[in-house]
């Protein structure tokens, strides 16, 4: 174990973890008036009605696999009579659909916001670094399935080295040396994974986190006093720029 | 019983002169901002005509409001719960600027910058949206006054819906047609479908006076609530990335004072005053069938004269200015007590809360061009009767197709005018008239003063908020009754010691004095100094100058 090691995968996930936490924090205290979708869906819906929920769903189904496959030992699925083999079919067979399907979609929504005048207008320095961040996220994870279908064994089996590294993370016992055993592909992921979500309080991605899932359970009409007062507790800033040139200007 | 209160606007179509100062002055104060380029909270349509954004009253596609379900049950046209939330990754039926219109400006620097040549320079228009060159192809009122009307008529979902009913054309030549406005802002309904449509919970209404409001904070951008609301009130701020709507100006409401488009009315056709109406029984009467709507909204309205209504208002902390000013309220006594204001939309079933008085101008003026006596009731009750065509219309906007009640109203707008014409020309007024269309003929002269001739006081009767709350209201967090404000400059240690006088308050005392009082403007208050900003240019004031008594030399 080395100082390279210790310094990517004993330090630097807590340090993720911290920018991640208060970061998310910091921003729901004091940017609650910038905390949104920015949807450009008034620009521009045809692409969007393909694109959007064919990504947004893909990823979720990641997500759902990337919690399977880091939270749940390899020893508990042995123990439900799951082979390794049917465990592999199942999670490449799943993932690799996912995975197009969010890459394809993210590629769509991408060649959407270049192509698409006002859209490409709307698109912030923010926005372009993360999606260059999101997209590099991505596709090293397809390769890191590509890579562990064609070598087989021989690309390494995440659930001997990710997840246990992944999971003693959260005991604060980082199991350093299992990370490092993991082949370059898995390194290469993980470490811009880190970045995305170092990311991703400053960015829109905030979005995901105020999934309104509470929506299923609130009375349709929702009454409120005049008095309540605000949420942020930072004093409101002008939330507004006068129509005109300086926020049309040519990017 | 759960008494609630609403603030209210009645419209009365007949005075509107379709000026759109309604909707300058109040693009003015709300939505010249970036992202708000194309948003009217106040708009003003032309009917029959497409509206703003375009075909927004057709449902079958918009998915707009509420429908019933086969249980009988209210449900959101555009999906359950579930099917809400699937929607918000890319929301299906959402319009397209190119719905509402891409807003545009002019190149005006090109009038004066173009060199000099045999051509006059011209102002081509600019997206503001690219900042590209732009062809105008729609606005927000490009059918104004029927303009294109032989041409697109036929694309007011309303003018499609009497059509295929009545198998009769809508008329678009110009002798034989018929034209009203129809001003529009947030309903502030009372069973909104925005608010049941926003999955952040951003959108509420507000208990003491009902306005819907979007906590712009809450609000994410889900985009859903467009899709709720039939009316298409609310808009996507792009630029924000969030939702934004008419909040019936409450910082003017709160004060008292009227809705900006109200109080700039040239026609003063805007009414506004206070309901009181029964919060627990909104979903059953949203829930009625479609033709029992009108009745069942009507029935939420509480009597502000009842005994158990003034009760149960008073337990649920309704103010006593509250309950005087809803005695008072002109929306009440056009909705309820006459019955000639009609909720927009009833089909909806978002129990709106902006009323309409529906024009008997269509009529008259179809009569009149064709050389009869338009003020004669006779005629006018028999032009109600036969001009199928305008008051099937009407019926579509305002009753959800219910003919009859919709000629009920219009024959008491008909009475009126011809009971009043025999007062006018000092002859005896018939009281029969009025008892034709079930008023007496008294209810008849009031219901005349109060829809012609209304004074400012009469047709906003608006109480304010309550003072206990007037620290949230005031300008900087501070009431004008803080300790040692009104007084300036108080503070132990000279007139910059003290705790600092938000200048708001300074400015608000020193103007009231300035308005109201008759002295030159150098009272005690001023500390013996003029503030040049509030002089008034009356008389020489103390401290205008420097004091000659002490130096006593010059």
């Amino acid at each position: 174990m080395n100082v390279l090691d210790l310094l990517l995968w004993g330090v630097l996930p807590y340090v993720t973890l911290v920018i991640l936490v208060g970061g998310t924090v910091w921003r729901y205290r004091y940017d609650q008036f910038g905390w949104t979708t920015r949807s450009s869906q008034l620009y521009e819906s045809r692409i969007l009605r393909i694109a959007s929920p064919v990504f947004h769903i893909g990823i979720l189904v990641v997500l759902v696999g990337h919690i399977v496959g880091l939270l749940i030992p390899k020893t508990w699925t042995q123990a439900m009579g799951v082979s390794q083999e049917m465990y592999h079919v199942m999670a490449l067979g799943l993932g690799s659909v996912a995975g197009v399907a969010t890459l394809g979609g993210l590629a769509l929504m991408i060649y959407r916001r270049r192509r698409t005048g006002p859209v490409f207008m709307a698109t912030t320095k923010n926005d372009k670094v993360m999606y260059l961040v999101l997209v590099s996220a991505i596709v090293l994870g397809l390769a890191t399935t590509l890579i562990s279908v064609t070598e087989g064994e021989a690309g390494g089996d995440y659930r001997e080295t990710v997840s246990p590294w992944f999971r003693s993370l959260f005991i604060l016992q980082p199991d350093i040396g299992a990370m490092a055993a993991a082949p370059l592909s898995f390194h290469l992921h993980v470490l811009v994974g880190l970045l995305l979500f170092m990311l991703w309080p400053f960015t829109r991605l905030v979005h995901a986190f105020t999934a309104p899932v509470h929506y299923l359970f609130r009375p349709y009409i929702v009454y409120r006093s005049r008095g309540a007062g605000r949420r942020s507790s930072a004093s409101p800033r002008r939330g507004w720029s006068p129509v005109g040139t300086p926020d049309r200007e040519r990017r | 019983m759960r008494v609630m209160a609403q603030v209210s606007m009645v419209m009365t179509l007949d005075k509107c002169i379709g000026c759109h100062t309604c909707s300058v002055t109040c693009k003015q104060a709300w939505t010249n901002r970036a992202g708000t380029e194309y948003v009217w909270f106040n708009n003003v349509e032309t009917r029959p005509g497409q509206g703003y954004p375009r075909r927004y009253e057709d449902q079958e596609r918009w998915r707009g409001g509420w429908e019933l379900n086969k249980r009988g049950r209210l449900r959101l046209k555009s999906g359950n719960r579930l099917q809400k939330l699937f929607g918000i990754f890319a929301s299906p039926v959402q319009p397209e600027l190119k719905d509402y219109y891409e807003p545009w400006t002019y190149d005006y620097a090109s009038l004066v910058n173009a060199p000099l040549g045999d051509d006059f320079p011209v102002a081509k228009p600019k997206s503001l949206i690219t900042g590209e060159d732009t062809k105008i192809e729609w606005s927000a009122n490009w059918d104004d006054d029927l303009g294109g009307v032989t041409e697109n008529g036929h694309l007011d979902p309303m003018v499609e819906k009497v059509r295929k009913e009545s198998e009769e054309r809508i008329a678009f030549e110009f002798e034989k047609t018929f034209m009203f406005y129809l001003p529009r802002i947030c309903e502030h309904c009372l069973n909104p479908s925005c608010m049941a449509s926003c999955p952040s919970g951003a959108i509420y209404k507000r208990t003491e006076d009902g306005v819907v409001l979007v906590d712009q904070d809450r609000c994410r951008g889900w985009r859903q609530c467009i899709t709720g609301c039939p009316y298409k009130k609310i808009y996507f701020n792009h630029k924000s990335g969030k939702a934004e709507k008419c909040t019936f100006c409450y910082p003017r409401i709160e004060a008292g004072i009227p809705t900006v488009c109200a109080e700039t009315c040239v026609g003063r056709m805007r009414y506004i005053g206070i309901f009181l109406y029964d919060a627990d029984r909104v979903t059953e009467a949203a829930s009625a069938p479609e033709q029992e709507l009108y009745e069942a909204q009507l029935d939420l309205m509480l009597d502000p004269n009842d005994p158990e209504v003034i009760r149960e208002a008073r337990k649920a902390g309704i103010e006593e200015s509250w309950l005087e000013a809803a005695r008072r309220s002109p929306v009440y006594k056009m909705a309820k007590e006459w019955r000639v204001a009609l909720p927009l939309h009833p089909e909806y079933r978002t129990m709106p809360m902006v009323w309409y008085v529906p024009p008997l101008s269509p009529i008259v003026d179809l009569l009149r061009d064709q050389g009869h006596d338009a003020e004669d009731e006779g005629n006018l009750f028999g032009a109600i009767d036969a001009l199928r065509i305008p008051v099937e219309y009407l019926a579509e906007l305002f009753t959800a197709g219910d003919t009859e009640l919709i000629t009920g109203v219009l024959r008491k707008l008909a009475a009126m005018r011809s009971y009043m014409r025999d007062i006018s020309l000092g002859r005896e007024a018939r009281s029969e008239i009025a008892e034709e269309v079930g008023m007496t003929g008294s209810e008849m002269y009031e219901m005349y003063r109060m829809m012609a001739i209304a004074k400012y006081q009469d047709r906003y009767v608006i109480p304010k908020a309550h003072m206990e709350d007037a620290h949230n209201l005031e300008e900087m967090g501070c009431s004008l009754d803080f300790e040692g404000g009104p007084g300036m400059y108080q503070g132990a240690f000279g007139e910059t010691s003290g705790r600092p006088v938000p200048v708001a308050v300074e400015n608000f005392q020193a103007l009231r004095e300035r308005q109201c009082g008759e002295r030159p403007a150098d009272d005690e208050a001023m500390a013996g100094r003029v503030n040049l900003l509030n002089w008034d240019g009356n008389g020489r004031p103390d401290g205008l100058f420097p004091d000659q008594r002490e130096g006593g030399e010059r």
